[in-house]
């Protein structure tokens, strides 16, 4: 209940700026540009796909190189949505309005994080506008596009999480920003390095598991991958909120 | 009476820095504390975990019976405070701001409106509801945060210094707003303007250096305050025998100019002697002064007395 209350301020808070809309008008405006030519392109190579038994759908061709896009975008944009949550309470001594209100560290946390969340749910929706377009001259795999927004979903709450615990380290949102984003690309590519199949980097990148959920398997594996990198940050976001009234 | 605020051996360190050591009091409903110091004393630390802001590295604060570390939901809701820094969302209006505090302190609905209302028109911020808290002068904001600390009528108000920056007129109405809180509720007010002290509260602590010095009744430090010297300046030479040999008067010290200080025992009158004296031996009696202590006096003392350094 709590962090709802804080979840409402905050995301009317972000429509207060003229961040929120920049960054929900520039990721439309990319995306429907990228979607318009990965359609041009299936359009060109359409009539070789009839010939061939078992071919690659509109879902494989269009949508999940959509959302394959998206992310690379999310990547960008999530570390300047949760730069501030955290840090710029803390600079601004707004932080103890909430710390002596009757209201756990927990709840604070989880309060920003629905805020940044639902904001992202908000541009998934208007991506998801563009597949969703192409029902009216052919069909989707509803399976497929199910398991791309799962996929979606759990990486924008990931990344979320991530910018959450950066900003509740740093001093300065600008710091936070430039930190999640490192840490989000570092995690997106660490798999480079294991050319020869290491199994520990292979699992800890998050690219991986996307692009898995994103072909259309869903297995447990990669969403518990999810759920524990979310839990995990958040968790550490709350720890270092409750180093502050301990520190030394 | 009943207590709402326990402090029991509350210690805080930062490192080596020993901010707050082993303060203890405790406050009664309807009182208007006072909480007193130098710059770096303590005082602000000590709110913070009065507030739950903090956590002390030794000691209890209880606030009307809930543990603030073991209860901190049902402790915090009993608390209303207005930290140094006025804790304020400068892109909300005053309206939207306060709301949120309410909303954030678990009000009903229904109570929010109400409260935000009252809220506002205790300290006189019903005119700029409306308005951005960014646009709004500093006194203005000053009274937003007041206004954010008793929207939830908590038992316990704490203000940490809540009449800086404001002027004279401001300052006055804060008082008086006090002085009106202190009726209802349990106050502590930090600040390092003494006659704010004698104005509004009810008692008085001074913290330095990390520890209490004093605590004491407003009523009590007036009693400290009342004057136990005079000073007189006399024409011609006295012959400082016959004073002494007055009634109470326990030591005289030569001033330059023919002054003279006389002191007294406490709760003694002994100007009427020394007139009478002075008449009779045609001293010139030119002037006669009941020396008063003032809060600066006692304060100074206290904090600059030798053994209360380390």
């Amino acid at each position: 209940m709590n962090s709802l209350t804080i979840a409402g301020r905050e995301l009317r808070n972000l429509f207060l700026s003229p961040l929120a809309w920049t960054i929900l008008g520039v990721t439309q405006l990319i995306l429907a540009y990228m979607f318009l030519s990965q359609v041009d392109y299936y359009l060109s190579i359409q009539p070789k796909l009839v010939g061939i038994p078992g071919a690659p759908g509109v879902t494989d061709l269009v949508v999940a190189p959509l959302f394959g896009n998206a992310a690379v975008i999310l990547l960008l944009i999530i570390p300047l949505l949760t730069m501030r949550t955290i840090s710029d309470e803390r600079r601004n001594k707004t932080i103890s309005l909430l710390l002596s209100a009757p209201i756990s560290l927990s709840e604070i946390v989880i309060g920003k994080f629905l805020a940044i969340f639902v904001f992202l749910l908000i541009i998934l929706l208007s991506i998801s506008l563009m597949p969703l377009s192409l029902l009216t001259v052919g069909n989707l795999d509803h399976g497929k596009f199910l398991a791309c927004l799962l996929a979606m979903a759990l990486l924008m709450a990931s990344f979320n999480a991530l910018g959450i615990y950066m900003s509740a380290i740093a001093s300065q949102p600008t710091v936070a920003a430039v930190a999640s984003f490192g840490a989000l690309l570092l995690l997106w590519i660490i798999d480079w390095a294991g050319s020869n199949g290491s199994a520990l980097l292979e699992y800890i990148s998050i690219m991986r598991h996307f692009e898995n959920l994103l072909r259309g398997l869903v297995s447990t594996v990669d969403v518990f991958y999810f759920i524990l990198f979310i839990v995990g940050f958040l968790s550490l976001s709350i720890r270092r909120l409750d180093n502050d009234r301990l520190q030394k | 009476m009943n207590t709402l605020i326990e402090v029991n051996n509350l210690t805080r360190q930062f490192g080596d820095h020993c901010a707050v050591d082993d303060v203890s009091f405790s406050l009664n409903k309807g009182e208007v504390l006072g909480f007193l110091g130098p710059n770096g004393a303590g005082k602000s630390t000590t709110m913070k975990m009065i507030c739950g802001n903090l956590s002390p590295t030794a000691g209890e604060i209880k606030i009307n019976g809930y543990d603030i570390l073991d209860q901190p939901k049902l402790a915090k809701a009993e608390l209303g405070f207005l930290p140094e820094i006025p804790p304020l969302y400068s892109d909300l209006t005053v309206d939207e701001f306060l709301s949120y505090c309410a909303k954030l302190h678990g009000l009903r609905k229904k109570a929010i409106k109400q409260s935000v209302i009252r809220g506002k028109l205790k300290c006189g911020l019903s005119d700029v509801g409306n308005r951005l808290i960014a646009n709004l002068s500093k006194g203005y904001q000053q009274r937003v945060g007041i206004a954010q600390a008793i929207l939830h009528n908590p038992s316990v108000i704490i203000l940490d210094e809540p009449t800086v920056g404001l002027d004279p007129i401001q300052i006055l109405e804060i008082r008086e707003l006090i002085r009106e809180l202190g009726k209802e509720h349990s106050v502590i007010l930090s600040t390092h303007i003494l006659p704010e002290v004698q104005h509004s509260c009810s008692r008085v602590q001074i913290i330095h250096r990390g520890k209490l010095v004093l605590n004491e009744s407003i009523d009590g430090l007036s009693q400290r305050m009342t004057s136990s010297s005079l000073l007189v300046r006399f024409g011609e030479p006295p012959e400082l025998d016959l004073i002494q040999a007055i009634e109470h008067v326990t030591g005289i010290e030569a001033l330059e100019q023919q002054q003279y200080r006389i002191s007294h025992h406490q709760g003694s009158n002994i100007s009427e002697h020394i007139a009478i004296l002075a008449v009779n031996q045609q001293w010139g009696l030119l002037e006669l002064i009941p020396e008063k202590h003032d809060m600066e006096h006692i304060f100074l003392s206290i904090t600059q007395d030798p053994s209360n350094h380390e």
